[in-house]
C-alpha cells in the first residue's frame, strides 16, 4: 500500500487538488475555466508523450482534436448515435488515421516531420472547412448534449468533475506508460536512437504507438469539449490551436505529465482571466514559446523539481 | 561452430571503400581484437554487423543465420550488443535508468498492459532495476546509480555503455574503444573488466587502439589497413608479421632499420 501510494503519490496529489479546487471557484464562469483546462490538459499529457518523453514533434494535433470533436457532433446529430459510441468511432478512427500515417512520417525528423504533421493538420482543417455538406462548413455545426439515455450532462458544474476524472485516468495511464518497458524505450529513442535500436528497441513501431497515443488522447479530448461548448467551429482544427497545444506541453515541461498540466491551465487561464487579452492571444503564445526557449528550455516543472533537489542536497 | 561469420563483406562511401572484401570468423567464447591505423574500416565493421549499415556486397552470419538483411533490433533479439566510439548515452536518463532500457529484451512491452500498469509491469520495472544495480556495481559505478547520466564523467559513462550493453544479456559483444579517452588506471579496470565479461562466456569482439591492452587480453587480433584484412592471428603472429609492423611503424622498420 505504501509503495502504491509512493508511486502513484503525484496523481493522488492532483486528484486531491481537482477535488478541491470547486471550493475556490466563485461562478459558472471559473467552473467553465476550468473545465476547460481540464480538456487541453487531456491533450498535453498525450502531446507529451510524443513531444517530450519520445522527442518527436507534432505541429498537427488540432487536427486530431478536431476529428474528435466533429466526429461526435456528426454521428451524435446526423446519424443519431449514442455519444459514447460517436465517442469511441471517433478514437478509433483518429487512431486508424494516425496509426497510417504514423510510419512514413516518423522516419522523417526534425524540421521535416515538423513541416508533414503541420500539413497532416492542415489537411484536416481544409477537409472540414469545405465538406460543408457534412461539417457545417465555416459556420460551424451544433452539438446535442452528452447523453445516456434519460440521462444528460449539461451542468457546468457537472462537467468539471467529469472532466477532471478523466485527467486524473489519462495522468494515471502516461504516468504508468512512463514507469514501464515501454515508456523506456520511449525515452531511449529520443536520448539516442541508433543505441536504441541495437538494444533491441524497434524505434518505428514506439514513435508509432506514441503518435498513435497521443492521437487518441486528443480526439477524446475533442469529443469532450464539443459537448461541452454545444458547438464546434473549423478552428478547433487550426494551425493555431496546434501551436498552443505545444507551447503549453513546452512551457509546463517537456518529458513531465504534470508539467502537462500545468502548462495547459497557465495558457487555458490566460486568455480567460485576462479582459480584453484574446485579441492578443497568439502574440502573447509566440512570446511565451519563444522565453520558454531561451530562458527555461526544460519547462517549468522540470526546472522547480531540479531546484528543489538541488536545495535538498540531492 | 563461429558465433559470428563475415564473408567478403565490402561497404563503400561513394567511391571510398571502407570496407573491401574482408571475411573472418570469431569463434564463441574467445576474446577477438579488430586492430588497424585510423580509417582502417573497424567502426564500419561493428556498424555491419550491428547492422546501423547495409553492406554493399558480402554477408554476416550470426550461428548459421544469414543476418545481413536484418535490421538492427532484430539483430539484438539474436544476441548481438555494441557500445560506441562516439558515446550515444540516453542523457535525457539517469544511470540506472540507461542500463533499465538496456533490458528491452527481456521485459514485456505491451501497451495496454503497459497503460493500466498491471502489477507483472512494476515487478517487471522492479527487477529491472535491481539487475541494473547489480550491473551498475559489477563494473564499477555503484556510486553513480542514481545519477543523471549528464552530471558523469567521461570514463564513467565508457562503463556505463558496457552496463547498458551486458543488461541485454548478449552473446556477441562488440567494444568500440572502450579505453579511448582513459588515463592508464581507468584503462587497468576495463582490462579486468573485459577478462571478466569473456570469463561469464560472452564472446567479445575489441576494437582499440592502446596496444599494450590489445595484446594482453585478446585470444585472435585481425588487422585491417584501408578497409581489407592485413592479417590475422594471434598476439605474437600479428607482432612478428612484417606487413603489420610496416603498416604501423613505416618500412624501415619492417626490414629491421637497414632500409632498402
Amino acid at each position: 500500500m505504501a509503495d502504491f501510494a509512493k508511486r502513484h503519490s503525484g496523481v493522488l496529489l492532483l486528484a486531491l487538488f481537482v477535488a478541491l479546487l470547486p471550493l475556490a471557484l466563485p461562478n459558472r464562469f471559473y467552473f467553465d475555466v476550468a473545465t476547460k483546462v481540464w480538456l487541453n490538459a487531456i491533450v498535453c499529457v498525450g502531446l507529451n508523450l510524443l513531444v517530450g518523453y519520445a522527442g518527436q514533434i507534432s505541429l498537427g494535433h488540432a487536427g486530431f482534436f478536431a476529428l474528435g470533436a466533429y466526429a461526435s457532433a456528426i454521428l451524435t446529430r446526423r446519424f443519431e448515435l449514442n455519444a459514447f459510441v460517436a465517442m469511441g468511432l471517433g478514437a478509433a478512427g483518429t487512431g486508424l488515421l494516425a496509426f497510417a500515417v504514423a510510419r512514413p512520417i516518423l522516419r522523417l525528423k526534425g524540421h521535416y516531420l515538423a513541416m508533414a504533421t503541420l500539413g497532416l493538420g492542415i489537411i484536416i482543417f481544409i477537409v472540414i472547412n469545405r465538406e460543408i455538406w457534412l461539417t457545417g462548413g465555416p459556420d460551424g455545426t451544433r452539438v446535442p448534449a452528452l447523453a445516456l439515455g434519460e440521462w444528460r450532462l449539461t451542468r457546468i458544474e457537472d462537467w468539471y468533475w467529469a472532466a477532471g476524472a478523466i485527467l486524473v485516468a489519462a495522468v494515471a495511464l502516461a504516468q504508468n506508460l512512463i514507469g514501464s518497458g515501454v515508456g523506456r524505450a520511449l525515452r531511449a529513442l529520443n536520448g539516442s536512437e541508433v543505441a536504441a535500436s541495437t538494444l533491441g528497441i524497434d524505434t518505428a513501431r514506439y514513435k508509432a504507438m506514441a503518435f498513435v497515443v497521443s492521437a487518441v488522447f486528443a480526439s477524446l479530448a475533442g469529443s469532450l469539449f464539443a459537448h461541452v461548448e454545444r458547438f464546434v467551429t473549423p478552428a478547433e482544427a487550426g494551425f493555431l490551436r496546434s501551436i498552443e497545444f505545444v507551447t503549453m506541453v513546452v512551457l509546463g515541461g517537456m518529458a513531465s505529465n504534470f508539467g502537462a498540466v500545468v502548462g495547459a491551465a497557465l495558457l487555458t487561464m490566460l486568455p480567460q482571466l485576462v479582459a480584453d487579452f484574446q485579441d492578443y492571444k497568439h502574440l502573447v503564445f509566440g512570446a511565451v514559446l519563444m522565453a520558454t526557449m531561451i530562458f527555461l528550455p526544460k519547462g517549468l516543472v522540470p526546472s522547480l523539481t531540479d531546484l528543489v533537489r538541488r536545495r535538498l542536497g540531492r | 561452430m563461429s558465433l559470428l561469420r563475415v564473408e567478403n563483406l565490402s561497404r563503400s562511401f561513394g567511391g571510398v571503400k571502407a570496407v573491401a572484401d574482408v571475411s573472418f570468423a570469431v569463434e564463441a567464447g574467445t576474446v577477438h581484437s579488430l586492430i588497424g591505423p585510423n580509417g582502417a574500416g573497424k567502426t564500419t565493421l561493428f556498424n555491419l554487423v550491428t547492422g546501423v549499415y547495409a553492406p554493399s556486397s558480402g554477408r554476416i552470419f550470426l550461428g548459421d543465420t544469414d543476418v545481413t538483411g536484418l535490421p538492427t533490433a532484430a539483430r539484438a533479439a539474436l544476441g548481438v550488443q555494441r557500445t560506441f566510439q562516439n558515446l550515444q548515452i540516453f542523457f535525457n536518463m539517469s544511470a540506472v535508468e540507461n542500463v533499465m532500457a538496456g533490458r528491452h529484451l527481456h521485459v514485456s512491452t505491451g501497451l495496454v498492459a503497459s497503460l493500466l500498469g498491471l502489477p507483472g509491469i512494476g515487478r517487471e520495472t522492479a527487477a529491472a532495476r535491481r539487475r541494473a544495480e547489480e550491473l551498475l556495481d559489477h563494473v564499477g559505478l555503484a556510486e553513480w546509480r542514481k545519477a543523471d547520466a549528464d552530471a558523469m564523467p567521461y570514463g564513467a559513462l565508457k562503463r556505463l555503455e558496457i552496463a547498458r550493453a551486458l543488461a541485454a544479456e548478449p552473446k556477441l559483444l562488440l567494444l568500440d574503444e572502450p579505453a579511448a579517452g582513459l588515463n592508464p588506471a581507468e584503462t587497468h579496470e576495463i582490462d579486468r573488466l573485459i577478462r571478466r565479461i569473456a570469463a561469464s562466456g560472452i564472446t567479445v569482439v575489441l576494437v582499440e587502439h592502446d596496444m599494450k591492452l590489445v595484446m594482453n587480453v585478446s585470444d585472435h587480433i585481425l588487422v585491417l589497413d584501408y578497409g581489407r584484412k592485413l592479417a590475422e592471428g594471434t598476439a605474437a603472429e600479428v607482432r612478428a608479421n612484417p606487413d603489420v609492423i610496416k603498416a604501423y611503424l613505416g618500412e624501415a622498420a619492417a626490414t629491421g632499420g637497414r632500409g632498402v
